[in-house]
């Protein structure tokens, strides 16, 4: 067999999270009881017109501005034709001849290296309403709660060779896009959706093959396994010597396998020309320059600080800065306590290990930053053994309780009384005399055994240095 | 008295001082129309239990010494293209025949906030598309001169309406020249504003680059009057202008001394009627008399204006008319099999023929392949045609021009030939392309007894300047009330 090359491009939207709709005031919240966040424009009432929501625009040039784009300082929305029942005006406010971002680039990295994936362009467009159909009453329903919803559509080259680096790719958007503020950019709920765009060639060839689009996609283990699919399914009519036709396709993650929706014949003619009811976008060199200032720290910017900043080790970095959630708590903590190195470890080492026992997502953490500062307080000062603070630290993951508090109604101050500890330490050594023997034989090991028994009858409260030294000293009399 | 001889704003004033009521006005009105409208058909809906409802509402306000609007009490009647909350406004389509608007339109919301008093929804082409009236689903409106001729359109009940004193004054829409040559038709003044002066929000759009919503009255002052109470900056209509200033009235001035009024040559050579030529030209004379200056000149374009123009407006009413499907609202066809089917059914059944041909036209010049032959090429034109006004508003103030090459037709006679009827408005969608203001002023009848109007054009923001040419020339004559209302007065 030949080897082939397979060459991939990405047509990503991202639902913006503006509070209102991109050209009403409705809002954008989930969970509505259907048709309820409508209004006139977006349900395409006779007689109403669309008013251009300024978020959407200052989203998509920071989003623009984040993947090296250019910003087109006068850009237009423009009309797609297309009838269907979810569309209530039957065209969407879309951006085809100029739109506000182009000509851009994100940088990712694979076990082969660093890469630049170009970007085409960013457009701003609307989402459409949702369609029910009851199987019960045979018919079907339309929900215009997210219609009008404000979305980027970006636009990437076709840069990439494998799956490995379209999930690069998404991932790195990903984490543009939520540094940013822009979107939770989540594929599962659909606030992130990415068509792939592909084609398979002989390797070394100059010319493109001919490209299906695959839709419906909503995990990146969807697209990993569409992508090889979809890879496969085309080299194999190439083998038979048959040829790939041009087509959109549907990938059902349930089957591992895509089936044609319509082909370039029957594409639709959409129609587009400029949209008559809004007036066109300028953005002046102010209002740039301020969405310029407004700009977050973005990872990569992220990473460098704390190389720079706080001792902890780039591996350590790399996952704290992975998702906006996570940095913000580990810089909100610091900014309490002072501690990056005892912050970073709670991060990555508590809560991550009851994050995986949970099953649960980092956006999903609820504590706050102040109390996770004051256990790190706590410890520090004595007040708490780290035993004490492990546990803690877990009412603290799961209630978000106050650990002051919490340490003081449950009394689980270290007792630092030496009268208490010496006769606490008497009760053991009488109670575990061979262990006494054994250590004054020169076992050492029964050291650990008295100083854990200690604990016990202290419930876990005592100094364990404390501990140790009084242990030795009653020991040695 | 005779109530519906007055202007809007001598009836208002007469309101105010109490002495008519404002159910007496709306009396007046319903008087006429029963007498009328079984033969113009100016109206679609009329709203009888609300518009005395309405006026009692206003009455008691002025009753109780409160500050009323400038129109109050004042029965006016609208385009059915203007959206009306709780009362049908059908477009005059079929497949609008059920719809009930949940809110007003922008301009109608400032309407009522001036006092007027609605009664009822005016005949028009359907969707606006057409200049006889006669593509109405719901039937033809009749020029009230002579009711064998068509009223104009597409406002052409509107402008029926208040021809034949069935209303104080109306409303229209105008995206080709729907205002001005019905108003010329029925020998009444309308008034096209500067684009963005009138919200659309709330317009049924058919060609949303080129609508403005307008006036149409007895006569100028009545038309500033008007035009200062619905014209205001709206935030929902992003093409809405904020002006630095909505006052009109001030321009009621009888002076035209020093104005320059340019007469593009290309507008008076063949094509346009003897007689019509004759009346504008005694009317530019008489305006000569009083101290303007008149000069002729060569505007150029205008033979493109008209295929661009429909290019244009039928391209976005494509679109516009693309929500028309029998999902949400209005009329959906008894049965069908599946979607694609029941959209089919809907829209052929809904719709008549002059606007499917235009659905038709405007679909196929947004086509890929032919948008940059069509569409693009029409848009520079449109360009270029606003350029040519450019430069002739930096040599005059005001342009005089016909309104149609022709008084109004005959029944029947316009819609076998559509590229003719479209050829008739050559003198007024260079205005829309343009985004300019102009008003049709009556000018005399020609042999048949017709009313001939004159068009007077000026720059953007610079309605006050054909307000003021246009009050100064209706100063010299007197205003030519139309024999059916005359009769009904005996």
């Amino acid at each position: 067999m030949k080897q082939y090359e397979t060459v991939i491009g990405l047509e990503v939207h991202v639902e913006l999270a503006t509070k209102t709709k991109i050209f009403c005031s409705c809002s954008t919240a989930f969970g509505g009881a259907p048709n309820t966040h409508t209004c006139p424009v977006c349900t395409g009432m006779p007689g109403s017109l669309p008013v251009l929501n300024k978020q959407v625009v200052e989203y998509a040039m920071a989003v623009g501005l984040a993947t090296n784009c250019r910003i087109n300082q006068y850009c237009k929305f423009d009309r797609k034709n297309y009838f269907y029942p979810d569309n209530p005006q039957n065209y969407q406010i879309s951006q085809l001849y100029l739109p506000i971002c182009v000509n851009g680039s994100v940088e990712i990295e694979t076990a082969a290296g660093k890469k630049k994936i170009g970007i085409h362009e960013i457009h701003m467009e609307e989402d459409a309403g949702k369609l029910i159909h009851d199987e019960w009453e045979d018919c079907s329903l339309v929900d215009y709660n997210r219609s009008g919803v404000p979305l980027i559509e970006i636009v990437s080259e076709p840069d990439m060779r494998s799956a490995e680096e379209v999930i690069a790719y998404l991932d790195k958007l990903r984490l543009i896009i939520q540094y940013l503020g822009a979107s939770d950019c989540k594929l599962q709920e659909g606030s992130m959706r990415a068509d792939v765009n592909l084609s398979v060639r002989e390797a070394g060839a100059e010319a493109f093959g001919t490209r299906t689009e695959m839709k419906n996609l909503n995990s990146f283990k969807a697209i990993a396994r569409a992508i090889d699919g979809e890879r496969a399914r085309q080299i194999e009519l190439l083998e038979e010597g048959k040829q790939v036709v041009q087509e959109t396709r549907r990938w059902d993650d349930n089957k591992e396998y895509s089936y044609a929706m319509r082909s370039k014949e029957d594409a639709q003619d959409y129609r587009y020309f400029p949209e008559p009811d809004l007036v066109p976008i300028e953005i002046s060199d102010q209002w740039l320059l301020q969405v310029k200032q407004r700009q977050p720290e973005l990872r990569d910017e992220k990473i460098a600080r704390y190389k720079r900043e706080y001792q902890i080790p780039e591996y350590d970095i790399l996952i704290l800065t992975s998702s906006k959630k996570m940095a913000d708590l580990f810089e909100e903590t610091i900014a309490l306590c002072k501690k990056p190195k005892e912050v970073s470890n709670w991060l990555m080492g508590e809560a991550m290990r009851l994050l995986k026992e949970e099953e649960k997502d980092v956006d999903e953490i609820s504590f706050s930053p102040a109390h996770l500062a004051k256990l790190i307080a706590l410890l520090d000062a004595g007040t708490i053994n780290r035993t004490v603070a492990k546990d803690v630290f877990e009412v603290i993951f799961r209630e978000d309780i106050d650990p002051e508090q919490y340490v003081e109604e449950k009394g689980l101050k270290t007792v630092n009384d030496e009268e208490v500890l010496r006769s606490t330490i008497k009760e053991v050594i009488l109670a575990n005399t061979q262990s006494v023997e054994d250590y004054r034989a020169g076992k050492t090991k029964a050291m650990g055994f008295l100083v854990g028994q200690t604990m016990k009858a202290m419930k876990g409260k005592a100094d364990p240095g404390m501990v140790n030294r009084i242990l030795t000293e009653m020991l040695n009399q | 008295m005779d109530i519906m001889a007055l202007t809007a704003v001598e009836l208002a004033k007469k309101i105010r001082q109490r002495e008519i009521s404002a159910r007496e006005a709306v009396e007046a009105a319903f008087r006429n129309i029963e007498k009328q409208e079984a033969v113009l058909h100016s109206y679609v809906t009329l709203d009888r239990e609300g518009a005395f409802r309405r006026a009692e509402a206003v009455q008691r306000r002025i009753d109780a010494g409160e500050e009323v609007g400038i129109l109050a009490g004042v029965p006016v009647a609208v385009k059915d293209n203007i959206c009306t909350k709780g009362i049908l406004t059908t477009c005059s389509s079929k497949i609008l025949e059920n719809f009930v608007p949940f809110f007003s339109a922008e301009a109608m919301q400032n309407l009522e906030q001036a006092g007027a008093v609605l009664i009822g929804k005016t005949n028009m082409d359907e969707f606006a598309m057409g200049s006889t009236t006669e593509t109405s689903y719901y039937g033809v409106t009749k020029n009230p001169w002579n009711t064998e001729y068509v009223p104009g359109g597409s406002s052409g009940g509107s402008c029926a309406a208040v021809a034949a004193e069935e209303c104080a004054f109306a409303l229209g829409s105008d995206t080709g020249g729907s205002i001005r040559q019905p108003s010329s038709f029925c020998g009444v003044t309308g008034l096209k504003p500067t684009y963005g002066t009138v919200s659309r929000y709330g317009l049924i759009a058919y060609g949303s680059s080129l609508d403005q919503i307008g006036p149409i009255a007895k006569d100028v002052s009545d038309c500033a009057a008007i035009l200062e109470a619905v014209a205001s900056y709206d935030s929902k209509d992003s093409t809405s202008i904020k002006r630095e200033s909505y006052d009109f009235t001030s321009a009621l001035v009888e002076d035209v001394k020093g104005l320059r009024i340019g007469i593009p040559r290309d507008y008076f050579t063949e094509g346009l009627d003897i007689e019509v030529k004759a009346a504008i030209e005694k009317a530019i004379r008489v305006l000569e008399e009083r101290g303007a200056l008149v000069e002729e000149f060569d505007l150029n374009f205008v033979e493109y204006a008209i295929p661009a123009y429909y290019i244009i407006a039928s391209a976005e009413a494509s679109s516009n008319l693309a929500r028309f499907d029998g999902v949400k609202y209005g009329y959906r066809t008894e049965e069908y099999e599946g979607l694609h089917a029941m959209y089919k059914r809907t829209r052929s059944e809904g719709f008549g023929a002059e606007v499917k041909r235009r659905i038709m036209l405007g679909s196929f010049v947004l086509s890929s392949g032919y948008y940059d032959a069509y569409y693009l090429k029409a848009l520079k034109t449109k360009a270029l045609i606003k350029k040519a006004f450019d430069r002739a508003f930096e040599r005059y103030d005001v342009i005089a021009a016909p309104v149609s090459p022709a008084t109004a037709p005959k029944l029947g006679e316009s819609l076998s030939d559509p590229i003719q009827m479209y050829l008739g408005d050559i003198y007024t969608i260079s205005v829309n392309l343009a985004g300019l203001p102009g008003i049709s002023v009556p000018c005399g009848v020609d042999e048949k007894g017709l009313p001939i109007g004159m068009q007077l054009i000026g720059n953007c923001f610079e309605e006050k300047k054909i307000i003021r040419a246009a009050y100064t020339w209706e100063q010299s004559r007197t205003y030519q009330r139309c024999p059916i209302a005359k009769k009904e007065v005996g």
